[in-house]
């Protein structure tokens, strides 16, 4: 059974008076476990895809199966569930609360989901060890440097141990030696067995993938995994 | 989300806005201060006048000479239309009724008092023995009036703690003569100071037997007779008796009006305290100002944290959790600003008590605890409405505006 199973996905937007096909009659199937960088020029669907994928936004039509299970029918609040326990988000601008300091904002999902006190404060600290971000835990965002900022996004996208990780451009604001250290982080993390997705315009980024997605239109235009050769 | 954690997300989101927030909880707390200082003003009058009215005496029933209100056409003020006089026997008379237990006559009048060389204007006031139970005063020294027949008054005088003052000085003022009008009477008692009651100074009265006050203002009649009822019950019981047996003996026209302390003191507080309330009623709008500009700042974080709101969706968090941590800051907003002005309200109300020591400026509690729950109501019905925005932002459109 494929981690991501979606078949025949429409997602149309209203733009003054005419529809823009986001993404159009989409199949795709995604394993547990792999790495798959989405590729793409702007307005080729890849970030709708994402916010679909990560339960954000709603398709028009077609049907969206994670683990096995429809996630399309399910209410808000269920969909808000599955986010909480399954799905893990990076952001291109790292989206941390800044009146919260690092650690505060890698506990609060599990604050969102009303873990005890006791055991987020256990996790987190756990976090801040493996993020190497222990001497930085009761500094708020703007005391942090980029690479910082993006490592306690990823540290509170994992706290939930979530099945899935989206990333989108989690290097795009970030100079190269420290994007390639979160891509290095993001990539250990993979290699633990959470299925990892990669939203860029970076072909060497995208490269390093396991399996490459380009999209154009709001169609696939070439998935590595189905390439002759 | 756990509550303790909602509240405390909350009060951080609060204080991470702290301009904002100073201003809704200020405008709150002026609202609620409005509400304590103002009820406490309505009610510290009531509570002044009832007060006022009640030093007079407790179940009194006053007798008035002459009518008052306006009746039908009566047989009896064809022939005779002057009334009658209330006389010493009409007040004797009223002792035989069942629901009374003391009457007092009295005229009054102003005269002069003088002693050892010093004089001065004193108001008169011919009374008996139970004058002084009847209206509450007490005696610092001396004996009470005796109880003699109320046509034969000894010469003797009951005088006011300030006009012992003034004309003893130190000296002692009992057993003393001294000359009130053109009469030579012995003090036997000096009233304990009581300061003003309704327009009538008793420090400065001197009180004599009735018939003495009636012979030296060459009159024979009363200005009032003042009853006592036996209890509270038996007011009613007591007027219509007393003006049932004043009619008869006036030969069945009623010409004299009876009044009830508690009468006048009902209508006093009913007005006094509708007064209140609609003080109360004009400080509550106030707090409906305040409920909204509470709902303008939510609906300006909501607008300010939309990044946040939809990051928040995409940690996991469920629409209810959202409207939650709003309306949980709405709250805080309003009852740390009701708290506020509580504590300003009465600190008002206290320094007003320091200011004018007479008047009793005590904020009613049912206006305190109707202006605390209005301010939270309003807080919370107004938090309402920004809290549903933010619930139902688009997590994607919320996530873009970061």
């Amino acid at each position: 059974m494929a981690l991501i199973e979606l078949s025949g996905i429409e997602r149309r937007f209203l733009l003054g008076d005419t529809t823009v096909n986001a993404l159009n009659g989409l199949d795709l199937q995604i394993e547990a476990g792999q790495y798959v960088a989405v590729m793409g020029p702007s307005g080729s669907g890849k970030s709708t895809l994402l916010n679909l994928l990560g339960l954000l936004d709603r398709p028009n039509a077609g049907s969206y199966r994670l683990e096995g299970r429809d996630v399309t029918t399910l209410s808000p609040e269920e969909q808000a569930t599955v986010r909480s326990r399954r799905i893990g988000f990076v952001f291109q601008s790292f989206h941390l609360v800044p009146r919260l300091t690092a650690a505060e904002n890698i506990a609060l999902p599990m604050m969102l989901a009303g873990i005890a006190p006791a055991e987020r404060k256990q996790r987190v600290a756990q976090a801040l060890t493996d993020f190497g971000l222990d001497k930085r835990a009761d500094h708020r965002p703007d005391q942090l440097s980029g690479g910082q900022r993006q490592r306690v996004a990823i540290a509170r996208a994992t706290i939930m141990q979530p099945a899935l990780i989206l990333a989108d451009e989690p290097t795009g604001n970030l100079d190269r030696h420290t994007g390639d250290e979160v891509v290095h982080l993001l990539e250990a993390l993979n290699g633990q067995g959470v299925t990892l997705i990669v939203v860029t315009h970076d072909p060497a980024l995208g490269a390093r993938a396991g399996r490459q997605l380009v999209m154009e239109d709001g169609r696939l235009k070439h998935d590595s995994a189905h390439a002759p050769g | 989300m756990r509550l303790a954690d909602t509240l405390r997300f909350a009060r951080d989101a609060a204080a991470g806005y702290p301009v904002r927030t100073a201003l809704s909880v200020l405008a709150m707390s002026i609202g609620v201060a409005a509400v304590v200082i103002l009820t406490a003003l309505g009610d510290g009058a009531r509570r002044y006048v009832v007060g006022q009215f009640s030093s007079l005496g407790t179940n009194l029933v006053i007798v008035l000479p002459g009518r008052s209100g306006t009746g039908g056409f009566n047989p009896a003020n064809a022939i005779t239309s002057t009334p009658r006089d209330l006389t010493i026997d009409d007040a004797a008379s009223l002792r035989r009724l069942p629901s009374v237990r003391r009457v007092a006559p009295l005229a009054v009048g102003t005269s002069e008092i003088a002693h050892g060389g010093k004089l001065r204007e004193a108001m008169v006031a011919g009374s008996t023995a139970e004058f002084i139970p009847i209206r509450n005063f007490e005696l610092a020294q001396g004996s009470p009036l005796p109880d003699e027949d109320w046509n034969r008054g000894s010469s003797v005088a009951i005088i006011g703690a300030k006009l012992r003052q003034e004309i003893f000085g130190t000296e002692p003022a009992v057993g003393q003569l001294v000359r009130v009008g053109d009469r030579r009477l012995r003090v036997i008692g000096v009233l304990k100071p009581l300061g003003q009651g309704l327009g009538m100074n008793t420090d400065e009265l001197v009180i004599v037997p009735v018939s003495l006050a009636q012979a030296m203002f060459n009159s024979n009649t009363l200005f009032r007779i003042l009853i006592e009822a036996n209890s509270r019950e038996a007011i009613p019981a007591a007027r219509t008796q007393s003006l049932e047996l004043l009619k008869q003996r006036h030969r069945g026209e009623e010409d004299v009006t009876v009044i009830t302390q508690d009468a006048v003191l009902a209508t006093f507080d009913k007005l006094l305290g509708a007064l209140t309330l609609a003080v109360a009623g004009i400080a509550a709008i106030s707090l409906a100002v305040a409920g909204i500009l509470v709902m303008n700042v939510m609906l300006v974080a909501v607008t300010q944290r939309t990044g946040e709101i939809g990051l928040l969706k995409a940690l996991g968090a469920s629409a209810d959790t959202i409207r939650l941590a709003f309306l949980a800051e709405a709250a805080m907003l309003s009852g740390v600003g009701a708290l506020l002005g509580y504590l300003l309200g009465q600190l008002g109300a206290f320094a007003l008590r320091q200011a004018f020591p007479v008047f009793p400026a005590y904020p009613p509690d049912w206006a305190v605890i109707a202006g605390l729950s209005t301010a939270l109501a309003t807080g919370l019905l107004f938090g309402v409405m920004p809290a549903r925005q933010a619930a139902r932002l688009d997590p994607v459109l919320a996530l873009m505006k970061h």
